[in-house]
């Protein structure tokens, strides 16, 4: 196998308070191949776009990575002194926002800021950097980029600002794109076509993508595996047809019950009952087992580890061990 | 844009004529001039001949038609007290003070501003818990108070500083200058300090609340994210950010500096336009009074008008003669 990408073991995140520590994300480990698109899954909360901030650098204090590594092709930088983590920041690793409305600088035109981005990370000058912009511009469809280059962020719409964003996280050829939520705060009509976008553009660039989003859909067309995280913890992480069509995780199969189709007949989704715990009360064994409709007794004492099965998948659950085990 | 000029310079010509009437109104109901001027003496017929002489039999609309008229040549009449045309003794008054309102608001500005951004960044140095907490102090001193410690300190016990007046002066044309000679600048610096130490706290407290609410938001986020540095994360897109109000708010403080400054200009015994209305409010001097009032009225006014041209040139959201979002 290539080396990845992005190696993350073990990852653990911690938020001190007063009242203790709370740990947001425990061990998490996967990696993502170079071109790869890998999506991350899981409910509000879940950790996900906190894995996302927990590579890139920018976990809001006072929170930190507690203990763990991240590595990007076998470089470690979750240890980087803050200046060397900022040059990494757009120039290795982009990353794109939920919000395109608030992700820009009202006060600065769309020129102002890609040429800025793309002056911090290449030996460009003015006029070259401009040229760059406006191909960028081109190349993420906004029309008549040579003349709306100069338009301030809200002479667009919000289909058009996403790509702009997305021309602001590509502008200094990253090879690996954190998209957290990019299309959760667009229209339905226009979804897709950003979607679209960014897995098209990160191919042709041979970027890999962390696709961050709670919807199974997206993942289902987009990605090649998905990462399925539950209380900070990764459950499952597999290819993403595997895991789809044949969830190992308890968790995973009530997501995929979640989602409604179109062929099957039904008055009610499934719905998996109760709600994620809070992190100051994960229960002690697996993090999902009082919601757990086939929890047994060791999975309320013993946490689960991740356990490898055949097809590249990872599943942490006593249930699967245990058919394993006997099968 | 040149339509938006045009609304604002009317709405300020309503805004004088209303505080014209007000001014007007002084003359009338404070006391009756022709009483204050032929004293008791004076025979029955002699007052009505002054009464008619100096038009006070007229309907009010017609007088204060004239009062507008001769305000607006600059013409407010005679000082009852001095016995010099009220606007001679203004113009010559109104150096002094516009230098103490020009170096006291700058102080204020730099200072302000600086150690509003300071304290933001540094949110949980000591040095900013410091300077937070002595800001209090400035806040909640009255300005006599601060006017009589420094006094005591610096011109009292350390005999650094003269404790009152502006030192010597230098004609440059119409304008009598403090700032050219050194006694002068000395002078200056005490009263500067007094009147500016409130606007200071003020502006600083303003710039920190703000720019902790900018650092919050997406687009510093995104900023980050793209791996621009620190400098220009900071300074280059916080900051502006955090403009707008602080452009209001200096605005606005510069105009009471210039009115308010009367009490600095007591404690300091400072030659400016804010003494002579103290004088003038002792000896009823109502032709002073009333200019007086114009005067303030009328920076206060252009102080609004300059701060919202600046808004527009700050925040090109309010551009509005540009298309809003095209699509």
């Amino acid at each position: 196998m290539t080396e990845p990408l992005l190696s993350v073991r073990d990852l653990r995140v911690e938020f001190p308070n007063r009242r203790g520590t709370l740990t947001a994300l425990d061990g998490i480990s996967f990696d993502i191949a170079p071109g790869e698109v890998l999506g991350m899954v899981g409910e509000s909360g879940a950790g996900k776009s906190l894995t996302g901030a927990a590579i890139i650098g920018l976990l809001e204090p006072p929170g930190r990575i507690a203990g763990g590594e991240i590595r990007l092709k076998g470089q470690r930088i979750d240890t980087l002194s803050p200046e060397q983590m900022r040059r990494i920041r757009g120039k290795r690793i982009g990353m794109v926002f939920q919000d395109p409305l608030t992700s820009l600088n009202p006060l600065y035109t769309v020129a102002q800021q890609l040429v800025e981005t793309i002056r911090t990370h290449m030996p460009l000058s003015e006029v070259d950097a401009r040229k760059r912009a406006i191909a960028l511009l081109d190349r993420v469809g906004i029309p008549a980029a040579a003349r709306r280059i100069d338009d301030y962020p809200h002479h667009f719409s919000g289909g058009m600002r996403q790509r702009v964003v997305i021309a602001l996280a590509l502008c200094a050829e990253p090879e690996l794109v954190i998209a957290d939520e990019p299309t959760t705060a667009l229209d339905v009509s226009v979804q897709a076509q950003i979607i679209d976008l960014i897995k098209e553009i990160c191919a042709e660039r041979g970027a890999a993508v962390m696709l961050i989003t709670h919807d199974m859909g997206v993942i289902a067309e987009t990605a090649d595996r998905v990462a399925v995280l539950y209380a900070g913890r990764l459950a499952e992480i597999g290819p993403v047809r595997d895991v789809i069509l044949d969830a190992a995780h308890p968790y995973t199969r009530g997501l995929m019950g979640s989602i409604p189709t179109l062929t099957q007949e039904s008055d009610r989704l499934v719905q998996i009952p109760g709600a994620m715990p809070r992190l100051s009360s994960i229960p002690t064994g697996c993090a999902f087992n009082p919601r757990c409709p086939e929890a047994f007794d060791r999975c309320r004492t013993e946490r689960p580890v991740p356990l490898d099965r055949p097809g590249g998948r990872q599943v942490a659950c006593w249930l699967a061990a245990k058919e394993s085990a006997h099968g | 844009m040149i339509a938006y000029v045009l609304r604002r310079i009317v709405q300020s010509v309503l805004v004088m004529l209303v505080v014209a009437l007000v001014s007007f109104s002084l003359f009338r109901f404070v006391g009756d001039p022709v009483a204050t001027m032929m004293g008791q003496e004076a025979s029955q017929a002699d007052r009505e001949a002054l009464r008619d002489r100096l038009g006070l039999n007229d309907p009010v609309i017609v007088q204060f038609a004239g009062y507008i008229a001769r305000a607006a040549s600059g013409d407010f009449g005679i000082s009852y007290r001095l016995q010099q045309p009220v606007m001679e003794l203004i113009l010559s008054r109104l150096p002094a003070t516009l230098e103490l309102a020009l170096i006291s608001g700058t102080l204020a500005f730099v200072f302000g501003v600086g150690l509003g951004v300071y304290t933001a960044l540094n949110r949980r140095g000591w040095l900013s818990g410091t300077i937070m907490t002595v800001s209090l102090v400035g806040v909640s001193l009255p300005t006599f108070l601060i006017g009589v410690l420094l006094i005591w300190v610096f011109a009292v016990e350390l005999q650094w500083l003269p404790s009152f007046g502006r030192g010597e002066t230098v004609d440059v044309g119409p304008w009598r200058t403090g700032l050219l000679t050194p006694s002068g600048r000395a002078s200056i610096v005490l009263p500067a300090i007094t009147l500016g130490l409130y606007q200071m706290t003020l502006i600083m407290r303003l710039v920190r609340a703000e720019m902790l609410e900018v650092l919050r938001t997406d687009y510093i986020k995104f900023a980050r994210a793209r791996g621009l540095s620190d400098r220009a994360v900071n300074f280059g897109h916080a900051l502006k950010n955090t403009l707008v109000p602080v452009i209001t708010i200096t605005g606005l403080q510069l105009g009471s500096i210039i009115a308010f400054a009367i009490i600095t200009e007591t404690v300091f015994q400072w030659p400016g336009v804010g003494a002579l209305f103290i004088n003038s409010v002792q000896f009823v001097d109502i032709p002073v009074m009333a200019a007086y009032l114009m005067l303030i009225a009328l920076i206060f006014v252009v102080i609004n008008l300059v701060v919202d041209l600046l808004y527009y040139a700050v925040d090109p959201r309010l551009r509005l003669d540009r298309a809003a979002a095209r699509h």
